[in-house]
């Protein structure tokens, strides 16, 4: 599989961005974020669905192409990567995609930026972000492409609203991740992206730095997470690796806002030895974005270190580094730890 | 490296290129090879057509590599893909909300995500390794991928894909680092 006697390769973000009904550039939404503004709103008709239904959406009907494509758009300005060259390859993560397609809008998007590589689908239901970044990793670090597009993207639809609604997943009002009386999530859409390279470890790169990213399976549930919290706790062990504690500023958690979820990541934390360490849980400004979440949560995650400020209760916090961690269907868990180095 | 390659299309089955007897064709032949050579996971009624295809092909490969079985195991990795995600089951959920009857089957809407094939796996065989689906162009872009995937001990990987009863495929084995 991969060599073993090989350059040692350093992957870096290069850029950004946030696609939301917060904004359409990560700047806008980190400073929403950081006042306090949620997308959240209740729906009465949207998708004919029967019951109302709190989400938050894009204030126009927008497809996953038209998300992708603007997000990619506005991640490219300003860096100097060149989209049609061989070396650059296009990951997504979704869990839907367009029309329930997702091969086809994929390489669509792939297309409008001139890129003629096949481009990668993680589908790994809620934790598709951070398999991304994963994949995504793995791509440049086997030497085949020196930049890696990650985008990640789903759209609400009644097929969504309607199925999360069936499974009693969704809570009336705005989610409440982590109190007492949580009663569910809310869905959400938007699209991120994260342009990463490939550097080569001799030339010591500064800036976002991807220490490590993990996948383990509960083996325990199709549609509910490990009372013991097997898979997530694996994930956070393996992020540890080689990780000083102290410069660890927060775990950012996929905080649901559902009962079973925020229990099983509570004990995780617990369980790695993490539990005094702060949490950041953003599902009460975006809703649960789907094949967004791990890309969108992971950029207001940098945002927050290099700010040096927790948004959600705006205190300040210390340590250069973050572990972003999600649970998802099919029993499987994914943890990433990314690091500032200035 | 691959081993213990098993190939299932609705016409039958080919356990390392030597066809296994069956009677049934389409879906039928998923639940002859279960009655025939699993029968005590009683699970497999439940799962959609693609979670059932991938599963009977991981339990023919893990039959043929022949360890002990069910015992938890740290690292194996699964690893499937196909082109089309859960399409079919997808189609099937949106027929449960369309505007004269709706309502919502939330045992189809579980299945509408293809990773769910590799959490069946996993738990039937207490995989606590990592699991992963893709969506790729066809088999021979999935090789591609797989060999940038760092492998520390023998992996499950497949192609999945069901279209209906009467079109599916799955190639399963087992990946040696």
């Amino acid at each position: 599989m991969v060599p073993l006697l090989r350059v040692l390769e350093t992957i870096i973000k290069i850029s950004d961005n946030i696609y939301s009904p917060l904004g359409n550039t990560t700047e806008e939404n980190f400073s929403a974020v950081m006042s306090g503004i949620s997308g959240l709103k209740k729906y009465y008709d949207m998708f004919d669905c029967v019951e109302s239904f709190t989400a938050s959406a894009m204030p126009t009907r927008m497809t996953f192409t038209q998300m992708c494509i603007e997000s990619v758009s506005q991640a490219l300005l300003g860096t100097d990567i060149d989209t049609t060259s061989a070396n650059v390859i296009f990951v997504f993560s979704t869990t839907k995609g367009e029309d329930l397609q997702l091969w086809e809008p994929a390489v669509a998007v792939t297309r409008h930026f001139g890129n003629k590589n096949l481009p990668v689908i993680v589908s790994n239901a809620c934790i598709s972000g951070v398999s991304a970044q994963i994949m995504a990793s793995r791509l440049l670090t086997a030497g085949i492409y020196k930049t890696a597009v990650v985008i990640g993207c789903d759209v609400l639809s009644k097929f969504i609203v309607s199925g999360f609604q069936s499974l009693k997943a969704l809570s009336a009002e705005k989610c409440r991740p982590f109190a007492p009386d949580r009663d569910g999530l809310n869905l959400g859409e938007a699209a991120a992206c994260m342009i990463l390279s490939a550097v080569s470890e001799s030339k010591n790169p500064n800036g976002w730095i991807y220490e490590v990213g993990s996948m383990h399976n509960d083996a325990n549930h199709i549609s509910g997470p490990s009372r013991t919290a097997e898979g997530s706790y694996r994930c956070l062990t393996d992020c540890l690796d080689k990780c000083n504690i102290e410069n660890l500023a927060f775990i950012s958690v996929h905080g649901t806002g559902t009962a079973y979820n925020d229990d099983m990541e509570t004990l995780a934390l617990h369980r790695a030895g993490l539990e005094s360490k702060p949490i950041l849980a953003l599902k009460v400004y975006y809703g649960h974005t789907l094949g967004a979440t791990g890309i969108l949560e992971t950029i207001i995650s940098m945002q927050a270190v290099e700010k040096c400020m927790l948004p959600t209760t705006r205190t300040g916090i210390h340590g250069n580094s973050f572990i972003k961690m999600l649970s998802g269907f099919g029993g499987c868990n994914a943890a990433v730890r990314w690091s500032l180095k200035k | 490296m691959k081993e213990y390659i098993v190939e299932i299309s609705p016409n039958g089955c080919l356990i390392c290129g030597e066809p296994l007897d069956c009677e049934k064709t389409g879906a039928d032949l998923l639940t002859e090879l279960y009655g025939k050579l699993v029968g005590d996971y009683p699970k497999f009624y439940k799962m959609d057509s693609m979670s059932r295809l991938a599963f009977i092909a991981s339990e023919l490969v893990l039959r043929q590599e022949g360890k002990p079985r069910f015992t938890p195991n740290e690292t194996r990795k699964i690893i499937l893909a196909n082109n089309r995600a859960s399409l079919h089951t997808d189609l099937k959920y949106n027929a449960t909300i369309n505007k004269k009857d709706y309502y919502p089957s939330p045992s189809l809407f579980v299945y509408t995500l293809p990773n769910i094939a590799t959490g069946e796996i996993a738990i039937r065989n207490k995989y606590y390794g990592e699991s992963c689906f893709l969506v790729l162009e066809n088999e021979e872009h999935f090789i591609k991928v797989l060999k940038t995937i760092p492998l520390e001990s023998d992996a499950l990987v497949g192609w999945v894909e069901y279209n209906n009863d009467t079109d599916y495929k799955c190639i399963m084995w087992i990946e040696k680092p």
